[in-house]
């Protein structure tokens, strides 16, 4: 490991211009004649549409258009769809209303886009959209998954009877039954997963310019993949045909998900800025951020899980009702399905597994993907239910789990997922001596000398990474193959650009992915550029989310590099009158093996461009593509234990001690993995700690949609964090990657819900674990 | 926001002559500015106060405090000078929101505005304080009235706040997770003459308040241990999905007790 070759620390390069304010987001960015749009969002969450009538808005001051779902439908712009086909367990694909970008007749959530304004400022704007009359007829509202599926229930999609939009299944009925009656013992738990709202620190915004003369479109975005969002605005959503159509994400601040999907706003600002002949600018702010970016989560769960008479698990069965919303957003159907299910063995030797979802529309914010994206659910259900379970059968926690782990790989699960590698009791042995385990009976009696209740709990989480393969995923419904694709460009200087089809937004992709050409080359991560987020200047590729830009993005771009180091081998080989094979390349030299024979990079790269002595027959450049397929995902595992103390008097919890051990395969720069766990727990803690969204059930009105109400966790909620890492290499790709964008959200949720329910004495515990909560649980 | 005007009066008498009925007076605008951003509010001018020399300053003398309208929260929560006298006023001050809001927002807007959630109204009650304004002076009884409620009338402004020492005084607070602000806080003080005043903050459906039952029992006995009995009613108290009236019930007597604990 050179000091900025792979495993280095290396300051993050981005960070520059990211702390001293010189990012360069959608909204900063300005065209001539640019003119901004502001929403017209339904404030009922079910109604049908009688009449828009903008006649008045449309003499207000700087208005230059004001445009409505008809006239969107004239346009023949397509409904927004989901890329995930499920079938349910009957064989019928699942049922899906039309997700209209304006809503035409009927708005069924508060927010619902319905109209815009486009005007001279934002001002005006908003001024014009306020004097938008909209006449409603309201309808009557469900906002919870269990009623909305009720006969009687208000109906949201003619195509949806009672809201079920699927039922589907995983794994054997009839195993997990049998075992189910034959077991010593059975632990059973009714499972609630909070809804949340991403909040990441930039809104979305969008600008759409049009250009008449070239009949050309280009969309600036806050995506987090802007070539799916160019595929998907092209093929289904009619607004232009690819190669008419450039997107780009320039940075983008924070995305956890909530940046995947295509969104109205795009589609509608790419297609006013035809209408109107103007470039269309639109800022979402924090309260439209709250109202219409896609949620997250939204489970009820019946959970069971058997035991023989040796405490040894035989059968886990699950039954699911997923709140999808009020549409089914790009990736919606495939997170309480594939994403979840499919994990639902964690860490454990379950010989008969049996997962059940159904999925709900309701009159709430679409859900899709949010940070871990199902593999939180399945963890928080298992990691809540193993610790139950160890307290009625009054064994360790830890000892139940250890009895349990699956020690050989690989493993294939009965859920579809083969384990590739781990080693799950080398995390839980790393947590448990960081958090001195043996040691908390009597920081638990210290405590209690100062009235406060300490607890501990734990939580081996499983998820999986890096996906997919393009294969796999497109057999279980998937419209899109999750390859990635790189391109690694040597100038004749011998400075390097590498693009890629990944997407950074706040990952640290331009240090990190400069680390493996310094590795490669030996050449300063200063001379080495990341290309990423512009259509056109990157061909193709499938963007970043469920930690694959480390394990899919990253191998592509090791592939595109091997066939660089194979051709500047050949360069240096002819220029040396030496044999290729000879050839080692280290420092930022090309070396004669055994000899003082050397050429420098920048040599071979300019002679790669002069053309003047090449080998025979080999084309001049130095320019390599690539696209990677990965052939599993990855299975990043580990083992976090939290301690709190909670007052008794308050209900209020203070997290005292969280410990992470993580197997995240070969790391690259441990610093930016530090980053990503420190930021994951922060965001598990807010979950189970702090966030709660809440609808009224009456109007459907989201009564959290400001910080005033949403508690977003905040430096004084955490600790400092006690994290480590151990190592299993990851199998599958050429760099032993696992990813780790997700694990601190994933396991950390049920961590600390084990350690508030240890400490109180009381199971009977939702998140978010709030003081009013937790004081009324210890009244009893 | 909808379009404003911005005035910058140098005088109280300058900035009474802007006041209208479409017109606000704007102090540290952490409460006024949100709001006109979320288009709840829309005056037509703004008369901006903390460039009003007669509005600024903290001046002690004796056991006599008094704060101009246009002090911070931050120059309330840093004052050594009320901190001699008063210690439980200058915590309750460096306890509001975060150092931002600290450093902009002020006692006169805070009181203006009386948030039932806001923590200055319930010291001003303990401490018998005075509202002085730009016509009269009003006990701070009778000018909290209710939620968002005040004595004052369209174009009055609060000038400063006036009170006299306890022996001891204290205050604590049981913040809202999400905003910060008091979900339940009480401010004790303990007076020369063995009197003691309680206030409440964040609690009453009607506003701060003060609470005889604990004024009573602390009277004769101004230790935590003297609230251990006291039951606090549920009734009248604010039920929302942060905090029950019965969750609140049960704040208002631990913080009671842990305000009595720290009073100094
Ligand atoms: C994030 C955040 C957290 C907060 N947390 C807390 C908290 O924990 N505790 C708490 O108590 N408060 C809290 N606040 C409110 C804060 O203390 C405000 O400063 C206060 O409510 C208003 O004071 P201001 O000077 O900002 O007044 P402004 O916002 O300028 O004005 C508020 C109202 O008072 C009127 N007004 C202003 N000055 C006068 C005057 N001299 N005479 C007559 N009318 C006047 C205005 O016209 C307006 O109607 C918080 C605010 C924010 C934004």
């Amino acid at each position: 490991m050179g000091v900025e070759g792979i495993g280095a620390r290396v300051a993050r390069k981005e960070d520059k211009r990211f702390i001293t304010g010189k990012g360069r987001y959608t909204d900063d960015m300005v065209v001539v004649g640019m003119k901004h749009a502001h929403f017209v969002r339904s404030p009922y969450a079910h109604a049908r549409i009688k009449s828009i009538d903008a006649s008045a808005a449309a003499r207000m001051p700087g208005v230059i258009g004001i445009l409505n779902g008809k006239q969107l439908t004239e346009d023949g712009i397509g409904n927004i769809i989901c890329g995930w086909m499920i079938h349910s367990k009957d064989g019928s694909p699942m049922n899906m209303g039309a997700w209209r970008p304006l809503a035409q007749d009927t708005v069924r959530y508060v927010g619902d886009a319905v109209a815009v304004v486009v005007a001279d400022t934002k001002a005006q704007a908003r001024d014009a959209a306020e004097a938008v009359v909209v006449d409603y007829e309201e309808l009557p509202v469900v906002t919870d998954a269990v009623k909305a599926m009720q006969d009687g229930a208000p109906q949201l999609h003619p195509e949806a009877k009672n809201n079920l939009i699927f039922d589907w299944e995983i794994g054997d009925s009839a195993a997990v039954e049998e075992a189910l009656k034959s077991a010593a013992h059975v632990t059973r738990m009714k499972i609630l997963n909070n809804r949340l709202v991403p909040n990441p620190m930039e809104p979305r915004a969008a600008l759409g310019i049009y250009d008449e003369a070239e009949d050309h479109y280009t969309c600036y975005t806050t995506s987090q993949n802007p070539h799916v969002a160019r595929l998907v605005m092209s093929a289904f959503y009619n607004v232009a045909p690819e190669n008419k159509l450039r997107v780009i994400a320039p940075d983008v601040g924070g995305g956890f998900g909530s940046k995947i999907y295509i969104y109205p706003e795009e589609i509608v600002c790419l297609w006013a800025s035809k209408r109107t002949g103007v470039p269309v600018k639109w800022n979402s702010d924090r309260t439209e951020a709250f109202l219409s970016d896609a949620h997250g989560r939204d489970h009820v769960t019946e959970v069971e899980l058997a035991f023989d008479e040796n405490n040894n698990m035989t059968a886990l069965k699950v039954d699911t009702i997923a709140n999808l919303g009020a549409y089914m957003s790009l990736f919606s159907s495939s997170v309480p399905t594939y994403l979840y299910a499919t994990l639902l063995s964690g860490q454990y030797r379950i010989p008969a597994i049996h997962g059940n979802v159904r999925t709900v529309y309701t009159n709430t914010a679409p859900v899709d993907a949010y940070r871990g994206a199902g593999r939180p659910e399945a963890t928080y259900l298992l990691e809540r239910i193993v610790e139950t379970a160890a307290r009625e059968l009054n064994v360790e926690p830890a000892e139940l789990r250890r009895q349990n782990f699956i020690r050989e790989f690989p493993y294939q699960t009965p859920v579809i997922m083969c384990y590739d590698a781990g080693d799950y009791e080398a995390s839980l042995e790393a947590a448990m001596k960081a958090a001195d385990y043996r040691g908390f009976p009597a920081r638990r009696d210290e405590a209690k000398s100062r009235g406060k209740l300490r607890g501990i709990g734990m939580s081996c989480y499983i998820e999986a990474c890096g996906i997919a393969p393009s294969q796999a995923v497109g057999s279980l419904g998937a419209g899109v193959g999750l390859w990635e694709s790189a391109e690694v460009r040597v100038n004749a200087v011998g400075t390097v650009e590498v693009l890629t089809g990944s997407h950074s937004h706040g990952q640290g992709h331009e240090t990190t992915f400069a680390q493996l050409v310094n590795d490669r080359f030996g050449l300063p991560i200063d001379q080495v550029s990341i290309v990423h987020g512009d259509t056109d200047k990157v061909q193709m590729g499938m963007g970043t989310y469920g930690s694959r830009s480390g394990a899919v993005g990253m191998s592509a771009i090791v592939k595109a590099l091997d066939k660089v180091e194979a051709k500047a081998k050949k360069i240096a080989a002819h220029l040396m009158e030496a044999d290729e094979s000879d050839i080692e390349i280290s420092g930022g030299e090309l070396k004669v093996k055994g000899t003082d024979k050397s050429v420098p990079w920048f040599q071979m790269a300019l002679a790669a461009y002069t053309a003047h002595n090449l080998p025979e027959g080999m084309e001049p450049g130095l320019k390599e593509g690539a696209f990677y397929d990965p052939t599993n995902f990855t299975f990043p595992a580990g083992c976090y234990i939290c301690e709190v103390e909670v007052d008794p008097e308050t209900g209020k919890t203070e997290v005292v001690q969280f410990v992470a051990a993580d197997d995240f395969g070969k790391i690259i720069n441990p610093m930016i993995v530090e980053g990503q766990v420190h930021g994951g727990i922060a965001q598990g803690i807010g979950q189970a700690l702090l966030e709660g969204t809440s609808y009224d059930p009456e109007t459907g009105q989201l009564l959290t949609a400001s910080y005033m109400d949403y508690t977003m966790p905040r430096a004084d909620d955490l600790p400092s964090f006690n994290i480590s890492t151990t190592e299993t290499v990851c199998p599958g790709n050429p760099l032993g990657i696992k990813g780790c964008g997700e694990a601190g959200a994933i396991g950390s949720p049920p961590a600390l819900m084990n350690a508030i329910t240890d400490a109180i004495g009381n199971n009977d515990l939702t998140m978010p674990a709030t003081p009013q909560k937790v004081w009324a649980a210890l009244q009893g | 926001m909808y379009a404003t005007t911005y005035h910058r009066p140098t005088s109280v008498d300058e900035a009474a002559k802007l006041a209208s009925e479409e017109a606000k007076y704007l102090s540290g605008g952490q409460t006024l500015l949100p709001t006109m951003k979320q288009r709840l509010a829309a005056p037509s001018d703004l008369i901006d106060l903390r460039h009003i020399d007669a509005l600024k300053g903290i001046t002690v003398e004796g056991g006599n405090v008094r704060i101009g309208a246009a002090c911070t929260h931050s120059e309330i929560a840093t004052s050594e000078a009320i901190k001699g006298v008063c210690p439980g006023f200058t915590y309750l001050a460096g306890h509001i929101g975060d150092p931002a809001v600290r450093h902009m927002g002020t006692i006169g807007g805070s009181i203006a505005n009386n948030d039932p959630a806001a923590d200055y109204p319930s010291a001003l009650l303990a401490l018998g304080a005075t509202i002085r304004t730009n016509t009269r002076s009003l006990a701070a009884e009778d000018f909290f009235t209710g939620l968002f409620e005040t004595a004052l009338d369209e174009r009055e402004m609060v000038t400063a706040v006036e009170f006299t020492a306890p022996d001891k005084s204290g205050y604590s607070k049981f913040r809202n997770p999400a905003s910060r602000y008091a979900m339940t806080g009480v401010f004790v003080c303990k007076r020369s003459d063995g009197s003691v005043g309680v206030g409440v903050a964040g609690a009453g459906s009607d506003g701060a308040f003060r609470s005889p039952d604990m004024e009573r029992a602390l009277a004769g006995d101004f230790t935590p241990a003297a609230l251990e009995n006291i039951s606090i009613d549920p009734s009248g108290l604010m039920s929302d999905m942060h905090a029950s009236a019965e969750y609140r019930a049960n704040l208002i007597k631990v913080m009671g007790k842990r305000a009595v604990q720290q009073a100094v």
